[in-house]
């Protein structure tokens, strides 16, 4: 071998030990998808613009699974508990009557208590079944879920545009039109009007690329701290952690609410930049999704950081995106375009699962 | 060198771990029924080897090795433990590797189960046919006694003591009937004298029977007690073989560190006689394996007491109960004030640090780095190794770093870097880890179970050199629990023998062995009861 390959060789091993199999799988697979898409003719800067928004628009779900994991309860699937405090939050907040930025202010601090009572309460029961949190935390997320959808039937509410026309309870799905649709999305959103097509409709969402920064930067800071140094040495190892004075119990439970507090946020993101608010059985498996994406990033059971979800978010759903036109252009029977999507989304999560071992 | 008399040979073994060489061009031949060495420093590279030898999965996720296996003067082409054990080499690790959830004979029968046929197993798999508790348990009897152990073989592996849990792995590893190698790693380092020499014993026993050992220890009197051959590595890199007739522990030692050992010197140091820096009453531990039941100590501010007993007898439940790992009762004051027990923060409050005997898993986050395996305690209980930005506190990388450095080099750690994971250490240095943590806590009194355990020659001394130091120049007190009484005897003022998880008493470091042979098997209050005396 010349020198020139030598060298190729070896940063091309240390590349694949750094990046791992299932990540250059995924990636290659998502510029194929991305030429595909150029060649077949599709719109290559809206398209860019969908990834980016469905990426950021997940990304503090996602987030919200390193607390989980770091601590030491393992992949959080009862983020669902989470999303339903956001949910909440939304709903009184328009409830109350708040539009623009301040309903969705308002929505954030309305969400964050109930997040944190809840994490409280979520995290005093995974304290109790240490071991087998993950499979409690599934049934715990569905049944919140199942519960929650006669909770929404007996909410009195009087906002319009949320109440069955007739008798009580909340809509299935509360559009966010004139409250705050798209407060991030199109804050500083850039170029704006007309020079859309100087850039073949390639548009950055400023406000929502800053909004997720700051919480990307907030947990990088919760990280640093020494609450979060000692959560890491709680999750990394509870034996250690007592020896060192630790409370683990205090530790775990911190993680949890953290991670609940996140989702809840997350979720009034995804909200705003999805135009709806959905309640009844449509948080049932968002868990699913968040846990995919940290998994595809390069998380495992016992370690996470920002990394793993920046990576693993734009792996995720900027293939789901790129997929659908994809598939839409090649299988102009619509409901096989749908089928696709479900397969290949699926598919990754089923994926990402098999890889929930993790570690060594 | 007729090739077929070697039962093994290793030839030209070479192994990197992410681009770091650990081994060069290492020979090995065994024949049947001998007993070779491999003697180095920590970090030599002894366990890479005989994980190589073993197939382990770390070797080969790593990108393999250089260099081929014979067995029997055929290529052996080992790639995992299942395919190393049907070549018949056997392994008993360095650490434990045990299912604590499962019974003795359990752990002894791992995948090797006997199983009688049911109509299950006729109908559809034999994989499905039903375990011969009866032949299991007589199996597991026979290789238990092999070993002169008396233990019943239904018990739980969790809860046993360490000393036991070394015995279950050898008995396991015996139990093979077409074992051809058995690899010992550091079998004697968790084992107290009297098992240590039961275990050289049951060595002779199986060599006897044709079986080669291939044997990894830091203790130099036994290789010259039991081993053949030996052979020597450095820094990965093979420096001699020698006959037992030909050599002798000094030349042994300087091969394996590249210099002369000295001596531990004791030297002077100043110990307050008027006051007591730590005492128990009636102290309980409820530590599974080592209770200590009701025992009282006064510990001079100053000294350097050693604890020492029997492996089981409770002494290492004397330091976890003080640092609040384990349910205890009764009193400990310190300075006269007493402590509230229980409660690991306080007694970390209180100045004391302890260095855990188990250092995988009570001594280390194995995933994360040096530097803050060394730090977070610290961090944590005292707020160092932060900074400060109004009501928000952020690690101080920069101070982290620069104190994983001073430790370094002060206890001559080997790594590639401080930010290099624990787990991917070499034993020793692993426990030279935990005791710079400790030390990191600046304690008053400073618990050391088994500092020593797993470490070279050199290390040891640097170890030994470090408590008496720190005891003479900080006028820290030491409280010391080994296996080790020689090491006791070296640097101790008084050491306190344990017994049935009582204060059996107190002897000087130059009592008579005859003393301290009496004290450890519970005889020594019996004999002064009769007519002797007690202090
Ligand atoms: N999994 C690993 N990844 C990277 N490096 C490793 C790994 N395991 C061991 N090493 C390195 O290989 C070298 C040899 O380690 P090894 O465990 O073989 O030493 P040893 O001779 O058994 O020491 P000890 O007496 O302390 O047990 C050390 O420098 C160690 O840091
Ligand atoms: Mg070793």
């Amino acid at each position: 071998m010349t020198e020139k390959a030598m060298s190729f060789s070896t940063a091309w091993k240390s590349f694949y030990a750094k990046a791992g199999l299932p990540r250059i799988v995924i990636g290659v697979f998502f510029i194929f998808l991305n030429i595909v898409s150029i060649v077949i003719g599709i719109s290559f800067g809206s398209l860019m613009t969908d990834v980016i928004i469905r990426a950021l628009m997940n990304m503090i779900l996602v987030l919200a699974m390193v607390p989980g994991i770091r601590s030491g309860i393992g992949l959080n699937f009862g983020l669902p508990l989470g999303i339903l405090c956001g949910l909440l939050g939304g709903v009184i907040s328009i409830e109350l009557d708040f539009t623009g930025a301040m309903g969705f202010l308002m929505a954030i601090l309305i969400a964050i208590p109930f997040a944190i009572i809840v994490g409280i309460a979520y995290g005093w029961l995974l304290n109790r079944v240490k071991g087998s949190e993950m499979m409690v935390a599934t049934y715990v997320g569905f049944s919140a879920v199942s519960l929650m959808s006669i909770g929404w039937m007996l909410l009195p509410l009087n906002a319009p545009e949320m109440a069955w026309p007739m008798g009580m309870g909340v809509r299935t799905t509360i559009s966010l039109e004139g409250r705050f649709n798209h407060i991030l999305n199109d804050f500083w959103r850039f170029p704006t009007g007309d020079m859309d097509l100087s850039f073949g409709g390639f548009e950055i969402p400023t406000g929502l690329i800053l909004f997720v920064s700051f919480m990307l930067f907030v947990m990088w800071v919760i990280n640093r701290s020494k609450m979060g140094i000692a959560m890491k040495t709680v999750g990394a190892n509870p034996k250690f952690a007592t020896a060192s004075g630790l409370n683990v119990n205090f530790y775990r439970m911190f993680g949890t609410v953290l991670s609940t507090v996140f989702g809840a946020i997350g979720i009034l993101v995804y909200a705003q930049s999805f135009g709806f608010l959905q309640l009844y059985l449509a948080p049932m498996f968002m868990g699913f999704a968040a846990v995919a994406g940290v998994l595809i990033g390069g998380a495992n059971v016992r370690d996470a950081n920002i990394s793993h979800v920046i990576i693993g978010t734009f792996l995720f759903q900027g293939l789901l995106v790129i997929a659908l036109p994809v598939a839409n252009n090649i299988m102009t029977l619509g409901s096989l375009a749908e089928i696709t999507r479900l397969v290949v989304s699926n598919g990754i999560i089923l994926y990402a699962l098999t890889q929930v071992t993790g570690g060594d | 060198m007729e090739t077929a008399n070697f039962v093994l040979q290793m030839k030209g073994i070479g192994k990197e771990y992410y681009g770091t060489r650990v081994l060069e061009n290492i020979n090995i031949n065994l024949a049947p029924g001998e007993i070779h060495a491999v003697l180095g420093e920590n970090g030599a590279g002894k366990s890479t080897l005989m994980n190589i030898l073993f197939g382990m999965s770390v070797i080969h996720s790593t990108g393999g090795f250089e260099g081929e296996v014979l067995i029997n003067g055929e290529s052996a082409n080992i790639k995992s433990p299942v395919e190393a054990m049907e070549a018949g080499i056997g392994m008993v690790h360095q650490e434990f590797m045990l299912i604590p959830e499962y019974t003795i004979t359990e752990n002894i029968k791992l995948n090797r189960e006997i199983t009688k046929p049911n109509i299950f197993s006729r109908l559809i798999s034999n994989k499905l046919e039903t375990l011969d508790r009866i032949e299991m348990n007589k199996d597991a009897k026979k290789a238990l006694k092999t070993l002169d152990l008396n233990i019943e073989e239904w018990i739980k592996i969790a809860g046993l003591p360490v000393g036991y849990m070394q015995f279950v792995e050898i008995a396991r590893e015996i139990d093979k009937s077409n074992l051809k190698v058995l690899v010992f790693d550091e079998p004697t380092a968790v084992l107290t004298e009297s098992e240590a020499s039961n275990l050289l014993d049951a060595m002779r026993t199986i060599s006897s029977k044709g079986i080669a050992i291939l044997f990894i220890t830091h203790r130099l009197d036994e290789v010259m007690e039991v081993a053949d051959n030996m052979t020597v590595l450095r820094d990965g890199k093979l420096v001699g073989v020698r006959k037992k007739e030909e050599t002798s522990i000094d030349e042994l030692a300087e091969m394996m560190v590249g210099r002369k050992i000295n001596k531990v010197e004791k030297g002077t140091n100043t110990i307050d006689e008027s006051v007591y820096k730590l005492e128990l009453k009636n102290f309980s531990v409820d530590m599974p394996g080592e209770k200590i039941k009701g025992m009282d100590l006064k510990v001079r501010k100053g000294e350097i007491i050693g604890i020492g007993g029997l492996a089981g007898q409770g002494k290492i439940g004397v330091a976890n109960g003080v640092a609040g790992l384990y349910p205890s009762k009764g009193e400990v004051l310190i300075d006269g004030t007493p402590l509230p027990l229980n409660n690991p923060k306080e007694s970390i409050n209180r100045r004391i640090a302890f260095v855990s005997e188990d250092r995988r898993a009570v001594g280390l986050l194995l995933d994360i780095g040096i530097d803050m395996n060394i730090a977070v305690t610290a961090m944590q209980n005292k707020g160092g190794f932060l900074k400060h930005y109004g009501i928000f506190s952020q690690q101080d990388t920069k101070a982290i770093k620069e104190h994983a450095e001073k430790m370094r080099k002060e206890l001559d750690i080997r790594c590639t870097g401080v930010d290099q994971p624990t787990r991917r250490l070499s034993g020793g240095n692993q426990q030279k880890v935990c005791i710079a943590r400790a030390l990191t806590l600046e304690p008053e009194i400073l618990f050391v179970s088994e500092p020593t355990r797993g470490i070279d020659v050199g290390a040891k001394k640097l170890v030994l050199d470090t408590l008496v130091k720190l005891n003479q120049e900080k006028g820290m007190t030491i409280v010391m629990t080994s296996s080790e009484l020689g090491e006791l005897r070296s640097v101790c003022d008084r050491i306190a023998i344990i017994n049935e998880g009582k204060l059996e008493g107190i002897l000087s470091p130059d009592d008579s062995d005859k003393d301290y042979g009496l004290m450890m098997a519970g005889n020594y209050s019996k004999k002064a009861n009769s007519g002797g005396e007690v202090e």
